[in-house]
């Protein structure tokens, strides 16, 4: 045995080390072939008229031939490792396709309505072909600014007192624990709320622009509140102490030294929370309605929105259905716009006026 | 004179209007939220009782309110269980992917774009799975009803236009992914360094780093993560509402690909309380209180679960 073994050693020349302690090993190149050959293989069948789909299947089924031939060269534990590792590769791959497909459908479905007068008419008076959303923009912007002037102050009054003046008390964690229960609140829950509010001062069948405000704020708040307090917590005691030694009062020192500090991640917080309740729709189906004309009074009857137009133009179509599914994706079209912009904003915002050293 | 002062006036420093307005301001917009959370269950309450309390022929369903309210509550459970089914396994795979197996700058960009998927508005799903989902699930049901239809599951008939409680909790697995991926992708990161590379310094392949380092600590934020989205799926409404085809008499099925399904508790206010009046609209109201007590007990599980370990993971 030994004799062989140095023999071999001697006759065969330099060892390779490399193989003696790793063992058999894939070359470098083989994970990269494999999942090459899948691509071009799903690629071509694609192609050739096959399914997407059945084409993404395939270069899957293909890409477990890496962790079949790692089984055979390098034994069950590395093979095992590269089959995780295609599972999970896939899985990203997998989550991508729905937001592929629907930027794709709602963007060349909506760009082909978009229009001079789609933006600047109602559907007042409108059948079939024509009319617009510029009610239902109207709607959207006064009502979710009326959520804005309900939820901010409170948010940001109820996250001072969380971080500057509770002092971890009882009712601070209450506060807490209850804003993260707020945060699973089912949006349509808020709408029967803002509904059964109001029903108790205007009578049955209230449809009011306001309560939808009401109902986007309840939505708004622990989100404004959770995101505020994240931001207070990250100024650096240091500044508050500075500002107390200099005499300062404490309200002066929280408005003037820590607000500014946070300002940029309070702003990015309040700007997300915007862009999460701008495309609720079930609270303001309940509470909200839907007109086909301009209502500028939040305080006044029914007022139309983005998402509840786009709901009831899939729901109620009228005869012919193509020009309002239509204008369904046009305003979804419209929607998607708005919601991706204020998170772009919210992103631009954090990077660019946090404190140094912040990001 | 001032010797005397000294002591009794150490540690209360001068207490100016200003401050008092202030802490009163903030005090007060806590209890606000105190206010309105109470104020929810309470109003909900008030105006949902006539609605348990009416008699079957008061209002439109034309049943007493338990029976209205049981095959809501199957149909909401049974798509948010599905959704979840699918969900939890691609929100693993997703954020371990950006976690620890993508390069480490492309993860961020990565994060982002799974985060805009948290973007898109529910109505806008609800469009996406009409328009475009439920027509190309359709073949896919049909073959399952040919080659799997032994199964109660996939006993058909299969639904022509796809509009099917399968389809529903694909669209509620793809709007709740954002939501877990986020917390699960914060999670992972959060392992200890050491633990991982000790784990790869005893010779474990990545795969074993993440069974023995990453999903111990991780656990009870997975458990979490996947509680939230559970709560997600349960109260959403409009992409239900939009997509799902409802069964006449609201059944009780096992059946995910047929025409003839159960509704869920949102979607059924959606679709039936724009035109309702008189005690239907309190037995609308009556059926959300219960939505509200799921999903809260849902979320306050998630909550209980989160804080127990709240000094070992970093789910919160």
């Amino acid at each position: 045995m030994t004799t062989t073994l140095s023999s071999r050693n001697r006759d065969s020349g330099p060892v390779d080390i490399h193989e003696e302690l790793y063992g058999a090993q894939l070359p470098s190149w083989a994970a990269k072939a494999v999942i090459g050959a899948g691509v071009l293989i799903g690629l071509a069948l694609y192609l050739l008229g096959v399914n997407l789909v059945l084409a993404a299947l395939v270069v899957f089924v293909v890409s477990l031939a890496l962790p079949a031939w790692s089984v055979a060269v390098e034994g069950r534990r590395k093979a095992t490792d590269r089959l995780v590792t295609v599972l999970v590769t896939s899985s990203f791959v997998l989550a991508m396709f729905p937001l592929v497909s629907i930027l794709y459908t709602v963007i060349s479905n909506g760009a082909r309505v978009l229009s001079a007068e789609f933006f600047t008419y109602s559907m007042r008076n409108v059948v079939g072909e024509g009319g617009g959303i510029y009610h239902a923009t109207i709607g959207t912007l006064l009502i979710t600014g009326g959520a804005a002037v309900i939820s901010i102050p409170i948010g940001l009054f109820a996250a001072i007192y969380l971080v500057e003046y509770a002092d971890g008390n009882r009712l601070s964690r209450w506060i807490r624990f209850l804003v993260d229960v707020m945060t699973g609140i089912p949006s349509i829950v808020a709408g029967l709320f803002a509904y059964a509010l109001f029903v108790l001062f205007f009578g049955e069948g209230v449809r009011l622009g306001v309560g939808g405000s009401v109902a986007l704020a309840v939505l708004m708040i622990p989100v404004v509140v959770r995101s505020t307090e994240e931001m207070l917590k990250l100024v650096p005691n240091e500044l508050r102490e500075a500002s107390y030694a200099l005499g300062v009062p404490k309200w002066r020192t929280v408005a003037k030294v820590v607000l500014p500090t946070a300002l940029a991640g309070i702003v990015t917080g309040i700007t997300l929370a915007v862009a999460r309740v701008i495309g609720e729709t079930a609270p303001l189906l309940i509470i909200a309605g839907m007109t086909d004309s301009v209502n500028f009074n939040l305080f006044d009857g029914r007022m139309a929105t983005l998402p509840v137009f786009t709901y009831s133009s899939v729901r109620s179509p009228g005869i012919p259905p193509e020009f309002s599914i239509d204008r369904a994706w046009g305003a979804a079209l419209t929607l998607l716009v708005i919601v991706m912009l204020l998170n772009l904003v919210a992103r631009l915002v954090s990077y660019f006026f946090s404190p140094k050293g912040e990001r | 004179m001032t010797s005397t002062l000294e002591p009794s006036r150490k540690g209360s420093a001068v207490v100016r209007p200003g401050d008092r307005i202030f802490a009163g301001l903030s005090t007060g917009a806590g209890l606000a939220i105190l206010v309105v959370l109470a104020g929810v269950a309470a109003f909900l309450t008030i105006e949902g009782i006539p609605g348990i309390t009416a008699s079957p022929d008061e209002v439109k369903s034309g049943k007493a309110f338990l029976p209205f309210v049981w095959p809501l509550v199957y149909g909401t459970l049974l798509a948010a269980v599905i959704a979840l089914l699918i969900a939890v396994p691609v929100a693993i795979g997703v954020a371990l992917f950006i976690s620890h197996y993508s390069p480490r700058r492309l993860g961020q960009l990565l994060g982002y774009l799974v985060d805009l998927l948290a973007a898109v508005p529910s109505v806008v799903y609800g469009l996406w799975g009409i328009q475009f989902l439920a027509p190309n699930m359709a073949p896919a049901y049909k073959w399952l009803e040919d080659n799997l239809g032994f199964i109660p599951f996939f006993a058909g008939p299969a639904a022509s236009g796809g509009r099917t409680i399968l389809t529903v909790s694909i669209v509620l697995a793809v709007m709740i992914l954002p939501i877990m991926t986020a917390i699960c992708r914060e999670i992972f990161l959060q392992t200890p360094r050491l633990h991982e590379e000790a784990a790869l310094a005893l010779g474990a392949t990545r795969w074993e780093m993440a069974r023995l380092a990453i999903f111990p600590y991780a656990r009870s934020g997975i458990v979490s993560a996947a509680m939230l989205g559970l709560g997600r799926a349960l109260g959403e409404t409009l992409a239900v509402a939009m997509v799902l085809s409802v069964g006449v008499g609201s059944t009780v099925t096992a059946n995910l690909i047929s025409n003839d399904n159960p509704n869920t508790i949102a979607a059924n206010i959606a679709l039936i309380f724009p035109e309702a009046s008189g005690l239907t609209v309190n037995a609308l109201i009556a059926s959300g209180l219960v939505l509200f007590v799921i999903t809260f007990l849902v979320n306050f599980a998630a909550r209980a679960i989160v804080d127990r370990r709240k000094e070992f993971s970093g789910a919160n």
